[in-house]
């Protein structure tokens, strides 16, 4: 059995920055990796537009991860890289197994989980057709080209236009295979204005949006597929199904929260973000179980991910050496209204100081305002121009304001 | 031409014209629209990320340290693949200095990932 | 001998025959075994309570069901006799008391039970469902680990397998067999037809008697871990003339399927189709009220070959010393050991067949992570660091099962070879993360460079093209 203050689970931006803010505090801290190296996902993110907002300049991902890798070794954080976390007990208790000690039992004052999301998959969106080789999550794609230095195809199409598939059309055109073109299922993109343009635009790869790829043709290797409008309820109008020959289907159809770990631990999970419920300090319903990054929520950027993992890391060095901060006894719910999918924290404890409360739309808005409101008073209320579900919002409430529960609406 | 702006999720459709010598641009809703049309039409300029090959065979990721012209990235893609990383080349690694004579640097933006121990 | 054919039926027989003073040899056309319906199809164990009574099919589904749980024993393949549920709507009780009447005439255990009853056994039985036949003795195995872990038996007893061998023509010549395979000529005294839906076609190519075949194409649902403990047995719906219906039930290797349908298919149509989809998304809420296709993690086709109402077990009329397997569609799987058994004994009439006095009946196996006790684990570590790290992270498999898998006695040459043999890519993510690394293992143990490794048969490479080797003209 190890014993540390704080167990930080995952080594990618999230886990690496909540080590960094819980041994600031002064705690102990044992960050696990499962990769052989820090950095996570940022390692085949190849391309610049990180760090504008938390250094003040544009970095590639891997130089983004060097960044915080180098703040962590000048801090007290053990790191164990190749150990994955097999289990949370609902003591707290983490079982690991590492390539250099086997089986290991960590107990720490609190847990900070950091293990990022995972693709949807072909299987997920129950794809028709054929099963051969040529389909892979734009992950797959990038990880095969930007780290193992393949192309896993040469007449490409992308289907979803996350910023993951769009990035991906570039880099594998870059590379120099074909993009024939990016389908989108809904009307607009999930994707940054600046992605569709220097992705896109740039190399003349057309995007057809309310389309679906309706099923994949060849065996052993893809041959094709055919896409087709959908109609409003998202339905193909298979009379209008047109045909792509093509090697390869590229999929960016969304992320989901890798949870696994708290199959039976008790956290209570969002049904909408596939995270664990947590409080403005990022604690989950299991006290002591902290969650920060893309593990918690799906984030539009890395920087906001830094930000919130210094939440978690803190609050939880601070929980395990002082124990749960001081407040008045309330507790506050914050809940989506209209236009809102969903809103983080979900619940805010009373008392005093600020709060950041994030949240997605639902749709495409233009000309609205933001509202949020506590036992029928206005708490904040302000236009925006455009909201869009692919880029997450934010805003600042006092908890001095709050004697009630808070719902995060749009007016539309 | 026609683009859109990328600067905000408006994404305001920009339709960029010359006329009598002067840069016209339409469809912009705020000043930074303008001024990126103006940009986009005179001259576009983007930072190109890649991979280069290193001495034992290997890829390591790259980028040009400024934004080169648009219209020369793929010359850049070119010279690019003409060029090796050493195997040890750490972040920063200048691989070529003033690329093309466009006053930007191939540089090298990660490490090769470290192969697990048996 | 040769086996054509690497089917469940083709694994059994050859694991049979290997033990015994016979030299034999597996002609399969993949690139693995169990690549063909052996794949692809519900993974149940029939108890035989809807067999027509006399017919092979009865006799070799209870015979099978008595064999097929100690067999997946001594083997260490995941299965699991949880026991089924035909779940009858009002109206339904005619149709129950029919198959319980079968069941006594097979001689099968069964049960008609009362709605509440059945609730009992499985409480997330749909609203409509209003009485049930519970036959206790049927369950669910891993298809392809049990045809594998066949074939390695059957290596590990002397047996040869050449994979990627299609048998493209066969001649018999003074009492020899020549199988013409793009792997080359192998010439045998007897030849066993196992080639499921080529079967016909492999009879015609030695002009023995021919068969009309029907194909028809089994689609599927497969659902994530977190579902499983909502389901507890094989839930069928009624059975009609076309089969065995829409079914709900765990697998061995604990998710949960839905499916198949039934519609006619070409031979090797294996693609899923909206429609097959939409079918079963109607059809199991008939009998199951708790459907979650929001956790589907993979959807997949199977073909069914069929020939006629029965299974053909038997000797050649026309050629001497084929002995001939085809239409062996459900309840193959739970069938094939019997079926085995039988051939054998066809078998004994051309040869005689005596035991091998070592034959290998308990192979030494690969533990999963799951089985191992922490001490058992860590001294597994201790000597071999590849135990502590984890590759496939939704199904928790370490690279040292990845690595034996690759040196099991049937090497897995490809992607999916491996993720039939220890699930790797099986999870949530299906190989999102982990494919890149399995394809290093194999390159790295096999000595087979990345750009061809191969998904599956045929040209399924993966990395088509290495970057900055790549000829911008070439695409």
């Amino acid at each position: 059995m190890k014993k540390f203050d704080v167990l930080v689970i995952g080594g990618g931006p999230a886990g690496m920055a909540a080590a960094i803010a819980a041994d600031a505090k002064g705690a102990s801290v044992l960050l696990v990796e499962r990769d052989v190296r820090l950095g996570g996902i940022l390692n085949q993110c190849i391309h610049a537009g990180f760090g504008l907002h938390y250094f003040g300049e544009e970095l590639t991902g891997p130089e983004y991860a060097d960044r915080f890798e180098k703040r962590l070794a000048k801090t007290g954080v053990k790191v164990m890289l190749g150990a994955m976390a097999l289990s949370l007990g609902g003591d707290g208790e983490v079982l690991l197994l590492s390539p250099e000690e086997g089986a290991v039992h960590v107990k720490a004052g609190a847990t900070v989980l950091a293990m990022g999301c995972r693709e949807r998959t072909a299987g997920a969106i129950a794809l028709a057709g054929t099963r051969p080789a040529g389909i892979y999550t734009a992950g797959m794609a990038q990880k095969m080209c930007n780290i193992e230095g393949y192309l896993v195809g040469k007449r490409i199409v992308i289907l979803g236009s996350g910023d993951i598939g769009l990035i991906m059309a570039r880099r594998m055109t870059l590379e120099g295979a074909h993009v024939e073109r990016v389908i989108e299922l809904m009307p607009y993109s999930g994707g940054l204005k600046r992605n569709i343009v220097q992705c896109l635009e740039d190399f003349g790869i057309p995007i057809d949006y309310s389309h679906t790829v309706t099923r994949v043709v060849g065996k052993p290797r893809m041959e094709g597929l055919y896409y087709a409008p959908v109609d409003e309820n998202r339905r193909p109008v298979l009379s209008e199904e047109k045909f792509i020959p093509c090697d390869c289907l590229l999929l960016s159809v969304g992320l989901i929260p890798e949870n696994d770990i708290l199959n039976g631990s008790g956290v209570k999970l969002s049904r909408v973000t596939s995270g664990a419920e947590v409080d403005e300090n990022r604690m989950t319903s299991l006290p002591g179980v902290f969650s920060c990054g893309n593990v918690l929520h799906v984030h539009d950027l890395v920087d906001n991910v830094s930000h919130e993992a210094e939440i978690a890391g803190s609050a939880a060095a601070e929980y395990a050496l002082h124990g749960a901060p001081p407040t008045n006894g309330e507790l506050h719910a914050v809940t989506p209204g209209k236009g809102v999918r969903y809103a983080l924290p979900q619940v805010i404890h009373g008392g005093s100081g600020s709060v950041e409360v994030f949240f997605r739309t639902d749709n495409v808005y233009k000309n609205c305002k933001v509202v949020a409101e506590c036992a029928g008073r206005t708490l904040y209320s302000k236009k925006r121009m455009i909201v869009a579900p692919g880029e997450m919002e934010k805003i600042a409430l006092k908890k001095e304001d709050l004697d009630g529960d808070v719902t995060v609406r749009l007016e539309i | 031409m026609k683009t859109i702006c990328i600067n905000c999720p408006m994404g305001c459709p920009l339709d960029i014209t010359e006329e009598e010598g002067k840069v016209v641009v339409r469809g912009y809703t705020c000043k930074r629209g303008l001024e990126y049309g103006v940009s986009e039409y005179t001259s576009p300029v983007r930072t190109v990320t890649t991979l280069m090959r290193t001495s034992d065979g290997g890829v390591v990721p790259v980028k040009t340290s400024r934004p080169v012209p648009k219209g020369r990235m793929f010359d850049v893609l070119e010279r690019i693949r003409s060029l090796t990383a050493p195997a040890d080349a750490d972040i920063g690694f200048v691989a070529e200095s003033d690329v093309l004579g466009l006053g930007s640097d191939i540089v090298v933006t990660g490490r090769p990932a470290p192969h697990p121990a048996k | 001998m040769i086996v054509i054919g690497g089917g469940i039926v083709g694994c059994a027989v050859l694991d049979r025959l290997a033990r015994r003073n016979v030299s034999v040899l597996m002609l399969e056309g993949g690139d693995d075994v169990a690549v063909g319906a052996s794949r692809a199809n519900s993974g149940i164990v029939h108890a035989g309570y809807d067999c027509e009574p006399g017919t092979l099919k009865a006799r070799f589904n209870v015979r099978g069901n008595a064999m097929i749980w100690q067999l997946a024993e001594e083997l260490g393949v995941p299965a699991l006799k949880c026991g089924s549920l035909v779940a009858a709507p009002v109206g339904g009780e005619e149709g129950i008391a029919l198959l319980k009447r079968k069941a006594d005439l097979n001689g099968v255990r069964a049960e008609v039970l009362s709605r509440e009853q059945a609730l009992e056994i499985e409480p997330m039985l749909a609203d409509g469902v209003q009485s049930a036949l519970y036959a206790p003795d049927a369950g669910v195995v891993s298809p392809y680990q049990l045809a594998i872990a066949l074939a390695d038996r059957a290596v590990l007893n002397g047996a040869e397998i050449v994979t990627d061998a299609p048998v493209v023509s066969l001649k018999k010549e003074g009492g020899l067999f020549v199988a013409g395979t793009p792997q080359g000529e192998f010439a045998a005294k007897l030849v066993v037809n196992c080639a499921g839906a080529r079967a016909s076609e492999v009879n015609a190519l030695v002009g023995a008697e021919t068969f009309e075949t029907e194909f028809r194409k089994g689609e599927y649902y497969v659902l994530d871990h977190t579902e499983r403990e909502r389901v507890s047995t094989v839930i069928f719906p009624l059975p009609t003339a076309a089969g065995k219906g829409i079914l709900v039930a765990p697998t061995a290797d604990g998710n949960v399927i839905y499916g198949p349908t039934s519609s006619p298919a070409e031979e090797d149509d294996t693609s899923v189709t909206a429609e097959g989809l939409e079918e079963i998304r109607r059809n199991v809420p008939l009998t199951y009220s708790s459907p979650a296709y929001n956790k589907c993690i993979r959807v997949y086709c199977g073909v069914r070959t069929i020939v006629g109402h029965d299974f053909i077990v038997r000797p050649s009329e026309r050629v001497e010393g084929l002995i001939v397997t085809a239409g062996i569609c459900s309840p193959g799987l739970t069938s094939a050991p019997a079926i085995a058994e039988y051939v054998e004994e066809l078998a004994g009439r051309y040869l005689p067949l005596a035991n091998k006095a070592d034959a290998v009946i308990r192979p030494p196996r690969t533990p999963r992570l799951a089985e191992l006790s922490e001490e058992e684990l860590n001294a597994l570590v201790k000597k071999d660091k590849r135990w502590g790290r984890i590759v496939c992270r939704c199904e928790k498999v370490t690279e040292a099962e990845i690595v034996a898998a690759v040196h099991s006695p049937l090497p897995a040459r490809t992607v999916d070879a491996v993720k039939r043999r220890v699930r790797v890519g099986m999870g949530r993510c299906q190989g999102g993360f982990c494919s890149t690394r399995v394809m290093e293992i194999i390159s790295e143990e096999l000595g087979i460079p990345m750009r061809e490794i191969r998904k599956g048969a045929g040209h399924s490479e993966i990395a088509l093209l290495a970057v900055k080797e790549a000829d911008y003209e070439e695409v």
